[in-house]
């Protein structure tokens, strides 16, 4: 008797029409010079914050002063976790800033690539109450720049990250901060 | 110029006056125009109700009565994309095949065809054009909101040239009326809340007159209006082209 | 006997309901125009997903294949399941060797196909649906009403009053922002105390043999990061050829779906986590069964944003329901028929084939070109119901006749025009009961040719 992969692809084979070709990928015209205000306005749009290095510790201060568990792999701002004595991902549930690096970022769209290595612990850049990226690898213009720039596997895990969590399940009501971030914070350097 | 005029079987039946304003029309640009007697139906209700094959003798029928003219002309978006679409049903032979690129809706003709720059026309209302589903996104007789690319309307452009006429911009400029043939028999709940809709979407926007290309669209929409009592007539664009000029 | 017309009239029984249904859809196709007006190349990136995804198609094999090895060697555990039965079982057998009894699970529309949450029940495993709307039609135990948006249909107010007797809040308590609070407290209990996630698949790489998750709230990630075992349910169309190709898909997927320039989250999954481990299940269930129908097998393109439902002017006036279908609207109307014709051989019809849905697909499926020819299908295998079916039948006689139709409509006008009143609007005609007939003309076009041309 087959397997169900055996089954499965001999169906495939049976029924599958004659090729096509995989048609080139073309590249579009960006406007290079807009790249960041373009990113600034839409991950506005999205409820994200773009800020200097030199303004964080405030806008840290000020929007959080009850913080208490502060995660940090930037050196401008002390975490009091170490990441690297984390052994279950479950000891970080009562993260309240995750201050973490991030590649770089997508003009068109808000998004910051963020793999294993920046997040440290996969959940960690989710389960944090607010969540700060610390982007120096700049800005790109479209999603076809940003996956050229990157190999998806280099790492077991990455994400692009465009905004704080949200929702609008209820009557299309946005929401910020569903289950991850209630809060994004961003900072080129 | 000959053309051969289809007049779609609810038009000849029920709406004879835009039959005679799109023959009128035709003559004013210079065609010579021939309405065949043995012309029927394009065949559509048969075919939307997924009984092709039972509406292949009239088919055949459109394609024996016109299928001598170099062109024919129809005032319908919809009975021309059954044409144009859907007689890929049949055989492809050389008359067939010219039949089908060689038929077209008024508007498309008069813009696309003879290349009208000027319409000698009056109609001092405020007018509301509703897009038939088939004209719009079937034929491309303008752009659909739901692409993104240069905006244009063939009913727009030519409606535009009528003096004194406003035209109206509506909250959905290309939505569906809910008539959808048999559909209006079949589901008439909901056939019934979409025309309502788009005659609220007139009103709430002071149009006067509904104009469209589909007078089936309209037939719909009139049953609401006249069945409500509500402020509203309408007409087929090839009526308020062919208008008087005062 | 129920069928869509059936149900879409005791949808619009609430005519304020219906026009808030219609409105809040609407409002989500509003957003989506807005964005993709901005993006000049659109149709082009849509040309692009189409003709990638038609290399898929007429590939997939050889895809399915090299994402497997890939995967696999990335210590990815893959199974195949021929059905949902299989799916479900495989599912089972994993946690069951792991001694689970709790699982949080993301949206997933192939486990709802499959069916998947009943069958871990039964075998005692408490299923927690974490994206909000699903979880909220969870509690309420109704089907989805949409892909994206699965609690759509349900007014704050009755949200509030389920969470009121599920999770504590306020009696009379409405605020999506407070409701929504509320939940997002409920389910971190559950994350943290999961010991497996199960999630979709929107896109899987076969270049290197990872899965691509999509979400707003970031419940996916939630899951498979704190539960040690993560398994992706996957349809086997979901593959696509290389990671560049996913340029196309994000950039068309969030702008289609809400009108949001891309999910908030997008995870690419590729190995287990440290001391993890991590699953995908292949599942055919119909898809190579669809992929040999030539008039269909591109539905098979489908990213599942939902537009073709919020542009869809029937499904905005007659709710997800209606379509008695885990996929509704106008996409789940030409999927559905492959899967029980019977069964859904009223769907293709609930249409007036408008085609606003293939103008709006991100991978341009002529949906509304297949919704016509399921309709042949329907006829052709003897499911048109009669009231359909007789009275065109007859009109195919008259129609290809043009002296048989010269005289049929002179004399249908003439009884139109001395029938009384009660005889043309009564209950058993569907036009009458809400529009008038068009006023009979003193002559048809054909008579007043005859009269005013010479050459007739």
């Amino acid at each position: 008797m087959p397997t169900a992969k055996e089954h499965i692809l001999a169906r495939v084979r049976a029924n599958k029409p004659a090729d096509r070709p995989l048609p080139d990928m073309p590249t579009y015209d960006a406007e290079v010079d807009l790249d960041l205000p373009l990113f600034t306005e839409v991950i506005g749009g999205s409820k994200g914050k773009v800020m200097a290095m030199e303004d964080l510790p405030g806008y840290l201060a000020t929007n959080f002063p009850d913080a208490k568990v502060i995660a940090s792999t930037v050196p401008e701002i002390p975490g009091n976790i170490d990441l690297a004595a984390v052994k279950d991902p479950l000891e970080l549930a009562l993260v309240d800033i995750a201050v973490l690096r991030g590649r770089f970022a997508v003009a068109e769209n808000g998004a910051i690539w963020v793999t294993e290595k920046e997040a440290v612990i996969r959940v960690l850049p989710f389960i944090t109450q607010h969540l700060v990226l610390v982007i120096d690898g700049g800005v790109v213009p479209t999603m076809h720049e940003a996956y050229k720039s990157i190999d998806i596997a280099e790492t077991g895990f990455g994400v692009f990250i465009a905004g704080p969590s949200k929702t609008a399940d209820i009557e299309q009501s946005l929401v910020i901060g569903a289950h991850g971030p209630r809060s994004l914070g961003v900072v080129f350097v | 110029m000959t053309v051969a005029l289809f007049i779609p079987c609810y038009i000849d039946q029920f709406y004879p006056k835009a039959g005679i304003a799109t023959l009128e029309l035709l003559e004013k640009y210079g065609c010579t125009v021939v309405f065949p007697r043995e012309q029927t139906c394009c065949g559509q209700p048969l075919g939307n109700s997924g009984m092709e094959k039972e509406a292949r003798p009239i088919y055949e029928h459109f394609v024996e009565t016109f299928k001598s003219f170099d062109y024919v002309v129809c005032p319908s978006g919809s009975c021309v994309y059954q044409i144009r679409h859907h007689y890929e049903a049949l055989e492809q032979t050389p008359d067939v095949v010219a039949l089908r690129e060689n038929t077209y809706e008024l508007a498309d003709f008069l813009v696309n065809v003879l290349g009208v720059t000027e319409v000698n026309a009056s109609f001092p209302h405020r007018v509301g054009i509703h897009n038939s589903c088939h004209g719009l996104r079937g034929l491309r007789l303008g752009q659909g909101s739901e692409r993104v690319g240069e905006a244009f309307s063939h009913y727009k452009y030519l409606l535009g040239m009528v003096d004194g006429i406003e035209l109206v911009t509506l909250e959905r400029s290309d939505e569906c009326c809910g008539f959808g043939g048999t559909f209006a028999v079949n589901q008439p709940e909901l056939s019934t809340k979409m025309g309502r809709d788009r005659i609220a979407d007139h009103l709430a926007h002071d149009s006067e007159v509904i104009t469209s290309g589909d007078m089936s669209c309209l037939m719909h929409m009139e049953g609401l209006i006249r069945r409500e009592g509500k402020p509203l007539r309408v007409m087929h664009v090839a009526e308020i082209l062919n208008s008087q000029k005062v | 006997m129920q069928n869509h017309a059936s149900r879409a009239a005791t949808f619009l029984k609430d005519d304020a309901r219906t026009d808030w249904h219609n409105n809040t859809l609407w409002h989500v196709r509003s957003k989506r125009d807005k964005l993709v007006h901005g993006i000049p190349e659109w149709e082009s990136i849509r040309q692009l997903g189409s003709d990638i995804k038609d290399n898929v198609l007429s590939n997939l094999d050889t895809y399915l294949e090299q994402f497997v090895a890939k995967a696999e060697a990335n210590g990815v555990i893959v199974h195949w399941a021929v059905d949902a039965k299989e799916h479900n079982e495989i599912v089972h057998g994993i946690l069951a060797r792991h001694k689970v009894d709790k699982i949080v699970k993301s949206k997933s529309m192939l486990t709802e196909e499959c069916h998947l949450n009943e069958h871990l029940e039964k075998h005692g495993i408490e299923v927690v649906d974490t994206d909000l709307g699903e979880r909220i039609i969870q509690l309420k135990k109704e089907p989805p009403s949409h892909i994206v948006m699965p609690a759509i249909h349900l007014k704050k107010e009755e949200i509030g009053e389920l969470f009121h007797e599920h999770l504590g809040t306020e009696k009379g308590a409405s605020d999506p922002q407070y409701l929504t609070e509320a939940a997002r407290g409920h389910l971190r209990e559950k994350f943290l105390s999961a010991k497996a996630a199960i999630t979709g698949v929107n896109f899987a790489v076969a270049e290197t043999g990872g899965v691509v998750v999509c979400t707003n709230e970031g419940n996916a990630d939630m899951g498979v990061h704190l539960a040690p075992v993560q398994i992706h349910c996957m349809g086997i169309e979901k593959v696509i050829p290389r990671a560049e190709h996913l340029a196309v898909f994000t950039r068309l997927l969030g702008r289609s779906a809400t009108g949001q320039p891309i999910t908030i989250y997008t995870s690419h999954h590729h190995r287990p986590k440290v001391g993890g481990e991590m699953h995908i299940v292949l599942v055919d269930n119909g898809r190579t069964k669809q992929l040999g129908r030539e008039d269909f097998r591109n539905s098979l393109k489908c990213i599942r944003c939902g537009a073709c439902m919020n542009t869809c002017p029937i499904y905005r006036r007659s709710g997800g329901h209606s379509y008695d279908h885990t996929i509704p609207g106008p996409i789940g109307s030409i999927l559905s028929p492959g899967k029980d014709l019977k069964k859904n051989k009223d769907l293709p019809f609930a249409s007036t084939l408008c085609g606003s849905c293939s103008d709006v697909c991100p991978v341009k499926i002529d949906i509304h070109e297949q919704l016509y020819k399921w309709r042949q299908i329907v006829s052709e295998e003897g499911h048109l119901e009669n009231v359909k079916s007789i009275p065109l039948a007859g009109a195919g006689a008259v129609l290809s006749r043009g002296g048989l139709y010269n005289f049929m409509g002179k004399a249908a006008r003439t009884a139109l025009k001395i029938a009384p009143r009660a005889l043309i609007y009564n209950q058993f005609n569907a036009w009458g009961q809400s529009r008038e007939l068009p006023e009979v003309p003193k002559n048809s076009f054909k008579e007043w040719y005859a009269k005013n041309r010479k050459d007739a």
